[in-house]
């Protein structure tokens, strides 16, 4: 490919795709990245919430774990 | 304490002192990629998101913030465009989109719409980067992680790629 066929192409992209470098943007993100924060800190792994599930059926098939769960907590 | 050494010990301060102070930054470059002023706006709290989990690993003496920064942002614009792939991102994200545009400038985006599209992210960042924006190609290199011969080739590809399919759609460069 020449050099001349890689200008046409170029004019062609710049004719319908604008540089974007002078765009600014308009607002603080600051609140949606507080948001996104907080999210994470209350987020549960899946590994807790299986583990939460086991011990609840160990304790619905062998009710005597109870004392022993408790004791541990 | 410096603020970069402050953030890569956790502080929330220094965090967001830089995220108010980059987050322009990371926005503008993102959008030159991915061309979607919502999309660059999301992105733009991923890139700080994904910088806030990994600063442990930022090294704030030795570190260069700025190129950190925006390899994670370019990261984070090469993974969206990996989504959304095949979906044709229409021009309402141009500066003069609310202008009348005439018919054959219409067909002639779409074309370019369609054959950008075909292009693989990676492919797709770096012709929109080297020929769109001209950015330098050593800027490109740095933020890609890869050398100036590579975004030539990448470019080259991509350019070659754009000629088949636009002649294939009928626009002639």
């Amino acid at each position: 490919m020449s050099e001349r066929e890689m200008e046409e192409i170029k004019k062609l992209l710049k004719k319908s795709l604008p540089a974007m470098g002078d765009v600014e943007l308009r607002r603080d993100l600051w609140p949606a990245m507080q948001q996104r924060l907080a999210q994470a800190s209350v987020h549960v792994p899946w590994w807790d919430w299986a583990l939460l599930a086991s011990a609840g059926v160990a304790m619905w098939l062998f009710p005597a774990t109870i004392p022993a769960l408790l004791y541990h907590l | 304490m410096e603020v970069l050494e402050q953030f890569a010990a956790g502080d929330s301060d220094a965090f967001e002192s830089l995220f108010r102070q980059y987050q322009g930054e990371v926005f503008r470059w993102i959008i030159r990629i991915v061309r979607n002023r919502a999309t660059a706006e999301e992105l733009t709290v991923e890139t700080f998101w994904r910088m806030y989990r990994a600063r442990a690993r930022f090294d704030a003496k030795e570190g260069n913030f700025f190129g950190w920064m925006r390899r994670i942002a370019t990261n984070a614009a090469l993974d969206h465009l990996r989504c959304v792939r095949h979906e044709v991102e229409l021009p309402e994200q141009l500066p003069d989109a609310r202008k009348q545009v005439p018919a054959e400038q219409n067909e002639l985006h779409h074309a370019i719409f369609s054959a950008m599209d075909r292009l693989s992210p990676r492919v797709r960042a770096a012709v929109l980067l080297a020929l769109v924006e001209e950015e330098p190609y050593e800027d490109i290199a740095k933020t890609l992680g890869i050398s100036v011969t590579a975004v030539k080739l990448r470019v080259f590809r991509g350019v070659r790629v754009l000629r088949k399919e636009l002649s294939s759609g009928g626009v002639h460069p």
